[in-house]
């Protein structure tokens, strides 16, 4: 096999999404569906990030505002603003954006590490970054979105709080 | 076959074989009230397909260990053995043992344990001990030696049936060294084969000390469809049987336990439904597809006034139709209560020995109906009632005798459908709640002042609460610790309520009262300020509108309102969950009287809008568990609705307050 189909064969294909004036690329494999933006039904204890939940065909999802995520200023939802419902280890939520705008495929060779600093995200929830012409394309790390630090943390706390009845 | 292909298998297996253990446990203990010789039988088959299954599936340890058993049932099947008490202890003791094997089959640890080597040791003295003069007989045909010779010819269509015949050489392997020589005289020419039949023989030289019932064993499944003939070569010098040795017999795992770890691990198991309840499915389905292509014709042409009437019909149908097949797939999960009652006839047996006290125990409406879930989540409870009632409740048959009562008491359990609603009874005639050591002991545990100006009702309400045990003993039955408040709170969280009426001396019934399915809730849709949640019914008192000042605050922040001679708490659920541009002023809104965790709080909302059924759906599936939420639903428009839960919420205001 030559190093050409080598590559060819690994190459995988991403979403690209708007964020903030910047492009961001979703592993294609791990997105279920876009949908335009429609309002959710607000979750109470739930992260400033969690806008709420949503019926996606009677499954219950959870909906993350990606802006909030990545501790950026909330936008005014407009026509472009679309939910992009992404799978993950058999669970499904949804992330807003401001827009998707292309598929693109990349090879692994292509695809290069993050530096430290230049971007408005914090760099932990990125895989790496890519070059599509002469634009950047952040490669998001999925599976970290939802479950970051504190929603383990606080998943971790729940269980202690509850069991602040039987003691007393 | 793949190891995941076999791990499906391993699963119908083990559920196959828990569902044979559970037969074999009932038929035992009918044969131990001198049932007939039939259920020999039932036992053997039983234990025979769990033989063979276990062996097949990759559970040799299994298979030897239930061949034991099923030896020493097979003499007692073919009238070889008398049967008696302590064999039937034995096996039950088997039955058990068996359990814990499953369990940790499921759980992919080893198999054998303490507990099964000493069995299987109990099971091979009890063989030995008076081996039957038949017996004999059949040793002189040497059951036992070095070397053996089996001729092995399958029938050509045995491959048909399931079986293997290279399997079966590989199970021979195990037993010792051996030899195959193959015979192809069976052989068809070429342009004759037909290669889904077995044309091919073998001669299996096996040596080592084998014994014939284990050969005999491994052509259990085949020996109709086979030609079979096994001859002993070198038959080993009689040797006196050993002593039964007396086995230590190693503490039996608490039956009790190796049910809860069994029951631990199959809760996400599956469900066997009745070929008549798929049909009525399809019938539906089929009435479903023919009124959705009825209507589709009116996506065309004008409606006038006829077709109009008939738009309006065929809505109509559409309506009955979805609501009949609601009531069907629901009906898949409904399943007979007996599953839960049966295991109480053991553990009525064993406690009620152990106790010295006669117990007759009555079974009404085992073929109840109710959801799976719930079903499965009633055990532990009501495995706590029949405990207490037969360690609290019931006396010895002296004291009963003192008493003017017969020696045998009576215990009931009693399941029946009352509304929407499973209504459970566990009763008995024993000594009823004692009233004076139930107050003295509330007092002692700081829990009431005085007794006096209580109602018996209001004292029998005192056992429910958190750290009370009023059997002067502690037994090692009841009173770890876990009380009736455990109880209530585990059918509270299946949306059920737990009362008890007791009457001195004549004995007390405990009522279950839990909802057919936990799939389905009727609720009333609260508006707090933009938003809808679901408050379920079950949970509601009344709803009332209160003035202003019908409402105090009191120090530390909560609130009370007074609600028939009553004070509760007041949750405002826009506090509670943060809502928006909800109504503040109480004489604007609506305070609705729920009930929840065995207590009564006040649940303040803009309003309520309308009653509707909720098909609960689960928030945790893809996010996580919110307090004070049970659920989601999704409402008429689409949208998605939260479902208030009443005890979370509770639970949620105490934390508040302790903080």
């Amino acid at each position: 096999m030559s190093d050409n189909t080598r590559s060819e064969a690994l190459q995988s294909q991403y979403l690209t999404v708007n964020l903030a004036h910047e492009e961001y690329g979703i592993d294609i494999l791990a997105v279920r569906e876009i949908r335009g933006w429609t309002p959710v039904t607000r979750i109470p204890q739930a992260p400033g990030y969690v806008l709420g939940v949503l019926n996606l065909r009677g499954a219950i999802v959870p909906v993350i505002d990606m802006r909030l995520r990545f501790g950026l200023e909330r936008e005014e939802y407009g026509a472009t603003t679309v939910t992009v419902i992404i799978t993950v280890a058999g669970r499904l939520f949804g992330v807003v954006v401001d827009a998707v705008s292309d598929v693109l495929d990349v090879t692994p060779d292509a695809i290069r590490p993050v530096p430290d600093m230049g971007t408005t995200v914090d760099t932990e929830y990125l895989k790496g970054l890519t070059a599509a012409g002469e634009r950047m394309v952040l490669l998001l790390d999925v599976d970290k979105l939802l479950q970051p630090h504190d929603a383990q943390m606080l998943e971790a706390a729940l269980p202690a709080a509850s069991d602040v009845k039987a003691v007393a | 076959m793949s190891k995941a292909g076999l791990a499906q298998f391993q699963q119908v297996f083990i559920e196959e074989s828990l569902e044979g253990l559970d037969t074999m446990e009932s038929s035992l203990l009918a044969l131990d009230e001198g049932g007939d010789g039939e259920l020999v039988h039932t036992i053997f088959r039983a234990a025979h397909s769990i033989k063979g299954g276990a062996a097949t599936f990759g559970f040799p340890e299994m298979s030897s260990f239930t061949h034991e058993a099923e030896s020493l049932l097979d003499e007692v099947r073919s009238g070889k053995r008398a049967i008696d008490g302590a064999i039937i202890e034995l096996l039950l003791r088997t039955v058990d043992c068996l359990r814990g094997m499953f369990a940790r089959a499921q759980a992919g640890e080893p198999l054998n344990d303490a507990v099964a080597e000493g069995l299987r040791n109990e099971l091979a003295a009890a063989m030995r001990r008076g081996v039957p003069a038949t017996a004999l007989q059949a040793r002189r045909d040497a059951d036992q030696a070095d070397a053996w010779s089996i001729r092995f010819r399958p029938h050509a269509g045995m491959l048909a049936s399931g079986n293997e015949p290279l399997r079966l050489i590989r199970e021979l392997a195990a037993l010792g060294k051996l030899q195959v020589t193959p015979e192809f005289d069976r052989l068809p020419a070429f342009a004759a084969l037909e290669p889904t039949e077995c044309h091919v023989g073998w001669t299996i030289e096996l040596s080592g000390p084998v014994k014939r019932a284990d050969i005999t064993g491994v052509f259990d499944w085949v020996e109709d469809e086979c030609d079979l003939t096994i001859e002993a070569k070198h038959v080993v010098a009689e040797v006196a049987a050993p002593a039964p040795t007396p086995v230590a017999a190693p503490a039996v795992a608490d039956a009790g336990a190796a049910r809860a770890q069994r029951e631990a691990s199959t809760e996400s198991s599956s469900v066997r439904v009745s070929i008549d309840k798929i049909d009525g499915l399809i019938n539906l389905v089929g009435e479903l597809v023919i009124t959705q292509s009825m209507l589709d014709t009116f996506r065309e042409g004008d409606i006038d006034a006829e077709r109009l009437a008939m738009l309006e019909h065929g809505l109509g149908q559409l309506a009955r139709h979805t609501r009949e097949l609601q009531e069907s797939v629901m009906g898949i999960r409904m399943l007979p209560i007996a599953s839960v009652f049966n295991r109480f006839p053991r553990m009525v047996r064993d406690i009620s020995q152990k106790l010295g006290k006669q117990v007759k125990l009555e079974l009404v409406g085992e073929q109840t109906e109710l959801d799976k879930t719930v079903l499965e989540k009633i055990g532990d409870p009501m495995v706590h009632l029949v405990r207490n009632a037969i360690d609290h409740g019931l006396e010895t048959p002296d004291k009963r005798r003192a008493s003017g009562k017969g020696d045998t008491g009576t215990l009931t359990l009693q399941a029946s459908h009352r509304g929407g609603n499973v209504v459970v009874e566990v009763s008995d005639d024993g000594a009823g709640l004692n009233r004076d050591a139930i107050v003295a002991k509330a007092i002692q545990r700081g829990i009431i002042s005085s007794g006096e100006g209580m109602s018996d009702d209001a004292v029998a309400e005192l056992i429910f609460q958190p750290g009370f045990s009023t059997a002067a003993v502690t037994t090692d039955l009841s009173g770890r610790g876990v009380g009736m408040d455990v109880v209530r709170r585990n059918v509270s969280d299946l949306g059920g309520t737990v009362t008890i009426r007791s009457t001195q001396g004549k004995g007390s019934v405990f009522t279950i009262t839990l909802p057919l399915t936990l799939a389905i809730i009727d609720g009333l849709t609260a508006a707090v300020g933009a938003e809808r949640y679901i408050v379920p019914l079950v949970s509601i008192v009344e709803s009332v509108q209160l003035k202003a000042e019908a409402v105090r605050s009191v120090v530390g922040g909560g609130e009370l309102f007074r609600f028939r001679g009553e004070y509760l708490p007041v949750i405002r659920l826009h506090d509670a969950f943060g809502c928006d541009k909800a109504i503040h002023a109480i004489e604007e809104g609506l305070m609705v009287v729920v009930e929840g965790d065995g207590s009564r709080v006040g649940l303040f909302v803009d309003g309520l809008i309308g009653q509707q059924q909720a098909v609960v759906k689960s928030l945790e599936a893809n996010y996580r568990r919110v307090q004070g939420v049970s659920g989601a639903t999704i409402l008429a428009d689409g949208s998605v609705a939260l479902i208030v839960d009443i005890a979370g919420l509770v639970r949620m205001q105490g934390r508040r307050k302790a903080a």
